[in-house]
């Protein structure tokens, strides 16, 4: 218990508060190489993810791409990359980036296909073009599930980005390697505190933002099937629709 | 008028959907092609508006072949109703209405209040503007299905089984309502139903399909039931049994009619 004391007197120390290597130029470090892996693993596995929940094609390759790269310790991608690109940033957001295409991805892709595909042929039978399709039916009935994968990949990110300190001077995880090699376990231990406070804070932010876009109309039938099950089975209502021009 | 000429669909996975089929959809009448699940009915509505392109043969709405047509301006020029009304769960139900109108460029104000009147048209309280679908019972949102579909002011409206999953009650008084709004607009409607009662009630011509995509009988109810093409149609339609097979007995002076089950229909009026 002392060494979780020690911890946060650490933390709550006002020297650790100001001046260079501070809690919080750390942690504006941290936030930044969080947001800039997201937003380059976004580019990458969002529209792709679409792509395939839209046209229904490309579901098994992509099942596998991003089964393999789950599979890589993002300590060796990242020692790799350091040792090819050298010391900074480089190595550890493209090592990140690969440990947050596959939650992306597949978030994007079960959200579109989660879309009922009779309000889709509806859609399309009106006369809405693909891209409006998927603009204004698919995103919007999808988003819950898709920000649910740029949760799970934030989270992620959060935790491994204290690698980055590994190979380059950024990050909370600075404390933690600074830390161990200077055997200060209170710095070690607030390091590491201080990554878990802010990957609650940001996944507790997520999850407000994951029942925000769940869309008014949807909210309603489900407050709606709370209060009166429907008698019939949801089965019987209608079939999918196999038969049409896919374009 | 909508034609089809030699029209013949065969899906991907090999399936012959429609065989060579020859029908002439009148203008302003309704028409009505039923038959069992696997007859091609559906198939063949969808071909109208392009949402399935036939394999062979040519589907020409006044003269001009659809195949020319640009799919998408086609579809938003033809009012289309479906099973399970299909409409966008997050859209209120104005918007839905309006959504043609609003992807055709029209501004936001002209088609709301264009949407407001087509409520009205589907005997639907304005208040339920706002409303989501999922708010709503399974026959209003068929009604707002339909208004959507007229939204447009199409020639033509496609029907996909737009009643068949509303109970029987809701169901005849939807039938009702599609007769006196066909009576007041005149749309060349075509309706798709496997329910033959529902056939005969609203189709001027009614378009008998078999499975394997072939049609067995196209007129109108009249016709159909006084002189049944084949075998098949005889049997669909029920005229050999049933209710259908009426038969007259003097009962006390007046003129009995009793059904197949021998219970008493109705008197004849002289």
């Amino acid at each position: 218990m002392n060494l979780l004391f020690d911890a946060i007197a650490w933390i709550l120390d006002p020297a650790n508060w100001s001046g260079a290597g501070s809690i919080p130029q750390r942690l504006w470090e941290h936030v930044s190489i969080t947001a800039v892996v997201l937003v380059i693993a976004s580019a990458i596995a969002l529209p792709t993810g679409a792509l395939i929940g839209h046209t229904g094609r490309g579901r098994e390759p992509a099942v596998r791409v991003s089964g393999g790269l789950r599979a890589l310790p993002t300590l060796g991608v990242l020692t790799l990359f350091g040792i090819w690109l050298g010391i900074g940033l480089t190595a550890p957001v493209i090592a990140l980036v690969i440990l947050a295409v596959p939650p992306l991805l597949a978030g994007a892709y079960a959200g579109f296909e989660s879309v009922d595909r009779r309000t889709i042929d509806a859609a399309r039978a009106v006369g809405m073009r693909e891209s409006q399709i998927v603009g204004k039916v698919e995103l919007p009935l999808g988003l819950p599930i898709v920000v649910g994968g740029i949760r799970s990949a934030t989270l992620q990110i959060i935790a491994t980005a204290t690698l980055a300190a590994y190979i380059a001077d950024e990050g909370f995880g600075r404390f933690i390697f600074q830390g161990l090699r200077t055997r200060d376990y209170a710095e070690m231990l607030g390091g590491s505190i201080l990554v878990i406070i802010l990957a609650l804070v940001i996944d507790g932010l997520f999850a407000i933002m994951q029942r925000l876009v769940v869309p008014a109309g949807v909210r309603a039938s489900r407050t709606r099937e709370l209060r009166s099950r429907p008698t019939r089975s949801r089965a019987v209502v209608g079939q999918p629709i196999t038969e049409g021009n896919q374009e | 008028m909508i034609e089809f000429r030699g029209v013949s669909k065969r899906f991907p996975d090999g399936t012959l959907a429609v065989a060579d089929v020859d029908i002439v959809i009148p203008p302003r009448k309704t028409t009505v092609l039923v038959g069992s699940s696997g007859s091609g009915k559906t198939t063949l509505l969808r071909m109208i508006n392009r949402m399935v392109d036939p394999t062979s043969g040519h589907v020409l709405i006044d003269g001009t072949d659809v195949a020319t047509r640009e799919p998408v301006a086609l579809r938003r020029s033809i009012g289309y109703v479906m099973q399970n009304s299909g409409l966008l769960p997050h859209r209120t139900v104005i918007d839905n209405v309006a959504t043609v109108p609003l992807l055709r460029g029209e501004r936001r104000r002209d088609a709301h209040a264009r949407a407001l009147e087509l409520l009205d048209t589907v005997g639907l309280d304005r208040s339920l503007a706002d409303r989501y679908p999922s708010q709503l019972s399974g026959g209003q949102q068929q009604r707002v299905g339909v208004a959507r579909g007229l939204a447009v002011d199409p020639n033509i409206l496609l029907m996909d089984e737009p009643f068949g999953a509303v109970d029987p009650i809701v169901r005849a008084e939807l039938q009702q309502e599609l007769l006196r709004l066909q009576g007041e607009l005149g749309k060349t409607v075509v309706f798709v139903t496997h329910d033959i009662d529902e056939a005969f009630l609203l189709g001027d011509q009614v378009v008998i399909m078999r499975h394997g995509g072939k049609i067995s009988q196209a007129a109108s109810p009249t016709e159909i039931l006084a002189n049944p093409a084949d075998d098949f149609v005889a049997e669909f339609v029920g005229a050999d049994r049933g209710k259908r097979a009426l038969h007259v007995t003097e009962v006390g002076g007046r003129r009995v009619v009793f059904d197949g089950d021998g219970r008493a229909a109705g008197v004849l009026a002289s």
